[in-house]
């Protein structure tokens, strides 16, 4: 399949967004990763960092070390190589959730504007696959693509200021994983106990773009044991490579 | 090792250097301070690297006093009075604060935030090769966030005064420059009516962002887009039409439209607007943004060769006072 080129766009005089689509798109994502994973294999000199998002991957450079043509056309290569690259994940993690109740305040009124039960909405969302598509916001906030179509909800009329740390929740198409309390506009069906970013162990951040996630439902009493271990810096999540 | 003991702090006060780099795609926000040529000129003149910690002090007034031992410090950014103990000391010299004395600091007249830098530095455990605050992620040294009254900065102690002093050009008065996109195509005639525009920096903006006022700047097509990342100076146009450009505390990603980017260059000067003082925006290509970056970072580079020896005896305000100098003046037409 012929795809098209990404365009390059400049983000200021010392960045660029190559931008892949303007849809959230599985194709799109993989596209970025595989991008992002060639670019940490060619160091490109000048190039400061990067931050893949779903469509498009923002490179941080120094102009003193490189100009805006001359990284847009080594980036046009790159992306033009092996973009086949990197559909699979490196690295599976299974996250537990405890699903409703003071922990998911907005799952029964979610599967009523679905119209299944709470405990339907559960067993779709917890058996789905997803893919960490971007991180970003605030430490740790991870996107996940993958959501089951037919679970898409409107995000709420107004976003509550401060939702907890550890919040899943559904937005349109989108699910996510939340670490640190914030506002959301988002739909609150469960938490993990499971840190994304924690400060004090290694390492401060658990996820990475393009690694593969799915839920495991636990109770409250799950909850509050694993949340103390995480709280001391546990890695409550299971890990498996593929 | 010395203490700088703070007796009274504005809000928005914080400890910054150039910021934490290399976990935005993790989602942790650079922070790092808003004006970034005031906080080098700072350290220089105390001899530390240019980007070294400094505190970022916000437009309110403040106090430190030094405590086991002097201090060397410099003060630089936001013009407003400074004194120790009552005699004035000038903006962009160092000084020595002594054991016990206090260094008092008024609001500012001009420009928003000043940098105060201690010479050897602040002390603390970077992370992620920073010191800055970053309050929501539980980062910054030596307090993970704002400062405030009894608060105290480890800090080198100083044996006697080196008394530096730096001019710095004076910044250009003119627009602040814009490289348009990356989402310039959402918006049509708009980026035309963006341009032209007078727009003001909301009193309600902070080190996440400046919100501006002005016109309405519409879309094409809605306000959303897939979340795209963002830097410092992205200037975002919410559904509101009044746009925000995105500073060092932002989110590191964001789904509303940008419609144009700062030039680093002048990243300086739009975080110094007061709010309320209008200003214009200006198009420049990615080349001339390029070229403006290159001569700040040299200038930037360069400043430890512009330091100046000054020797200056504090001027004591109270004894000018009392000794009524004006009655001491004759009238020419008397005589």
């Amino acid at each position: 399949m012929a795809l098209t080129p990404p365009r390059m766009l400049p983000s200021g005089d010392a960045a660029i967004t190559v931008d892949f689509g303007r849809e959230i798109s599985t194709e799109a994502n993989q596209r970025v990763l595989a991008l992002d994973g060639l670019l940490a294999q060619h160091a490109i000199a000048g190039v400061r960092e990067t931050v893949p998002t779903y469509r498009s991957l923002l490179v941080h450079y120094d102009p003193e070390q490189i100009g805006f043509e001359a990284l847009a056309e080594q980036l046009s290569a790159l992306a033009r190589s092996h973009i086949e690259a990197a559909t699979t994940a490196k690295r599976r993690w299974r996250i537990p959730v405890c699903y409703g109740g003071e922990h998911g305040v907005d799952l029964e009124d979610a599967a009523a504007m679905l119209k299944i039960t709470p405990d339907d909405l559960v067993a779709r969302h917890a058996g789905g696959e997803y893919r960490v598509a971007m991180i970003g916001f605030t430490p740790g906030w991870s996107y996940l693509s993958g959501l089951d179509p037919a679970l898409a909800i409107p995000r709420r009329q107004a976003p509550r200021l401060l939702t907890p740390a550890g919040t899943i929740s559904v937005g349109g198409v989108q699910t996510g994983v939340q670490c640190l309390p914030g506002p959301s506009g988002w739909h609150l069906l469960g938490r993990t106990p499971v840190r994304t970013y924690h400060l004090h162990r290694d390492p401060v951040f658990l996820l990475e773009p393009g690694d593969a996630v799915s839920f495991v439902r636990i109770d409250a009493r799950e909850f509050a044991e694993q949340d103390r271990a995480a709280a001391h810096g546990e890695i409550v999540a299971e890990l498996s490579a593929s | 090792m010395s203490k700088l003991l703070i007796d009274n702090v504005g809000p928005a006060s914080s400890v910054q250097d150039a910021g934490r780099h290399g976990a935005q795609r993790y989602g942790l926000t650079p922070s790092g301070a808003m004006d970034r040529l005031s906080l080098a000129a700072a350290n220089v003149l105390v001899g530390n690297d240019a980007f070294a910690a400094a505190i970022e002090l916000g437009p309110l007034g403040a106090s430190f006093t030094a405590r086991d031992g002097a201090v060397r410090l410099a003060l630089t950014g936001a013009e407003r009075p400074a004194a120790i103990d009552g005699c004035a000391i000038g903006l962009g010299e160092s000084f020595l604060l002594a054991d016990g004395e206090t260094l008092t600091l008024g609001i500012a007249r001009s420009q928003v935030f000043s940098y105060l830098a201690i010479a050897g530095g602040i002390g603390g455990e970077p992370m992620f090769g920073s010191l800055s605050v970053n309050a929501r992620a539980g980062l910054g040294s030596p307090y993970p966030r704002p400062l405030q009254a009894g608060d105290a900065i480890p800090a080198a102690s100083a044996a006697v005064a080196s008394e530096r002093r730096l001019d710095l050009p004076k910044p250009p008065d003119g627009p602040i420059r814009v490289v348009l996109g990356p989402q310039d195509d959402e918006f049509g005639d708009a980026v035309a009516t963006f341009l032209a525009s007078e727009w003001k920096v909301s009193a309600t903006s902070d080190r996440m962002g400046y919100r501006l006022e002005g016109p309405e700047i519409r879309h094409l097509h809605g306000h959303n887009i897939v979340s795209d990342g963002t830097v410092d100076g992205s200037i975002q146009v919410p559904g509101n039409g009044q746009p925000i450009v995105l500073m060092p505390d932002r989110g590191t990603s964001g789904g509303y439209p940008k419609i144009a980017t700062v030039i680093t260059a002048d990243l300086c000067r739009l975080a110094q607007l007061q709010p309320g003082r209008p200003f214009r925006f200006k198009s420049v290509s990615v080349d001339e943004a390029q070229a403006e970056y290159r001569i700040i970072a040299g200038l930037i580079r360069a400043l430890p060769d512009r330091l100046q020896d000054a020797h200056h005896a504090r001027l004591d305000l109270d004894a000018l006072l009392t000794a009524n100098v004006a009655g001491a003046v004759t009238n020419a037409l008397d005589a």
